[in-house]
């Protein structure tokens, strides 16, 4: 059990945690930031709807092996890793 | 749960002024996370370059000090020769420490001075708008070369680390990449024995880092992370030089 914490203030969107997240529990957040970009969220929602199935529900994050992956691409040191 | 991940200590809690899915953020940490590591905080000194991490001050906490354009190896040279108890490190772009510090770049090296330098190559020069740079790929099309880099006209790529290499007085040389999170975790080790090599007095040592700048690429993040893989790579190889 793990799960990773995203700084949503600090986050540029720039998606890269999306693209190597090995699970794909990263999602884009409907809302945006103070900055005005719509950063990221930890969720497998929004990214991962494919051939058109509803958004899953938030819970399944608890894939989240902590393997860091998203913590050590993402460029502005947006996301901490708990496991 | 335990904390495993976080940012380093070196590294300001502020947001930098780079672009979303630079490069710079991910080496400014990989430096932060070393110097943590080694715990040599309060006696390290950056030296920052001209170029887009021109203020790269302002996000490390740590000591630093600001260079003309690419004079950053002859400051360098000064701190470490009046503090050398101190560790000195350059933090450069490949416009500052490969076309405008040609000069300073190869004497220190030549001298072997005992500093460390962290080399960012983007192939262009990202502060004043994606100009073509020295180690801009031969048909990259920038907006000084937009046909494309021409070897006739523009010469080729320059590979200066390996010339750097060749000097008898440069210790360690190795070229890595930030495209991948495997990649960033050899970064990493890369810079680290860069930092450890200064503490133990071997003297000259440099890291390359392939490092992305999807903005003047006129590319997503994601696409400059591949294009490093694949291109830029091919003509700039990863590994040990020296
Ligand atoms: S720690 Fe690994 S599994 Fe968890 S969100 Fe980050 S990349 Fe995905
Ligand atoms: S890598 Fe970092 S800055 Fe980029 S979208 Fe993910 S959390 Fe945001
Ligand atoms: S212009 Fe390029 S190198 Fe400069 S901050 Fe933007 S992405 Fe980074």
């Amino acid at each position: 059990m793990a799960k990773i914490v995203i700084n949503r203030e600090k986050c540029k969107g720039c998606l890269l945690c999306i693209s190597f997240c090995p699970k794909g529990l990263i999602g884009l957040d409907k809302d945006l930031n103070r900055r005005g970009i719509k950063p990221v969220k930890f969720s497998r929602q929004a990214n991962l709807n494919k051939g058109g199935t509803p958004p899953k529900a938030e819970k399944e994050t608890s894939d989240c092996i902590g393997c860091s992956m998203c913590a050590i691409i993402c460029p502005d040191c947006c996301i901490e890793v708990y496991k | 749960m335990e904390k495993t991940f976080k940012k380093p200590q070196s590294l300001r809690d502020i947001s930098t002024h780079y672009c979303p899915g630079c490069g710079h953020g991910i080496a400014h940490r990989l430096i932060a996370e070393v110097v943590d590591e080694l715990e040599i905080r309060e006696r390290v000194i950056g030296v920052a370059p001209v170029g887009c991490a021109v203020i790269a001050y302002d996000y490390w906490d740590f000591d630093c000090s600001e260079a003309a354009h690419g004079r950053a190896l002859a400051v360098a040279t000064g701190i470490k020769r009046v503090r050398p108890q101190n560790i000195i490190f350059t933090y450069q772009g490949d416009g500052d420490l490969a076309a405008i510090g040609t000069n300073e770049t190869i004497h220190a090296a030549n001298r072997g001075e005992n500093v460390t330098v962290i080399f960012i190559n983007n192939a262009i020069y990202g502060m004043t708008g994606g100009q073509m740079a020295p180690t801009t790929l031969l048909a990259q099309k920038t907006v000084t070369s937009p046909e494309g880099r021409q070897e006739r006209l523009h010469g080729y790529p320059l590979k200066i680390s390996e010339i750097l290499a060749s000097l008898r007085a440069v210790k360690y040389v190795e070229r890595v990449s930030l495209d991948s999170p495997k990649e960033i975790i050899e970064a990493k080790k890369a810079v680290k024995l860069a930092f450890q090599n200064q503490i133990d007095n071997i003297g000259f040592s440099l890291v390359e880092i392939l490092s992305p700048c999807p903005t003047y690429w006129d590319m997503s993040p994601k696409e400059a992370m591949d294009w490093i893989r694949d291109v830029m790579a091919k003509e700039f190889p990863l590994g040990r030089i020296k």
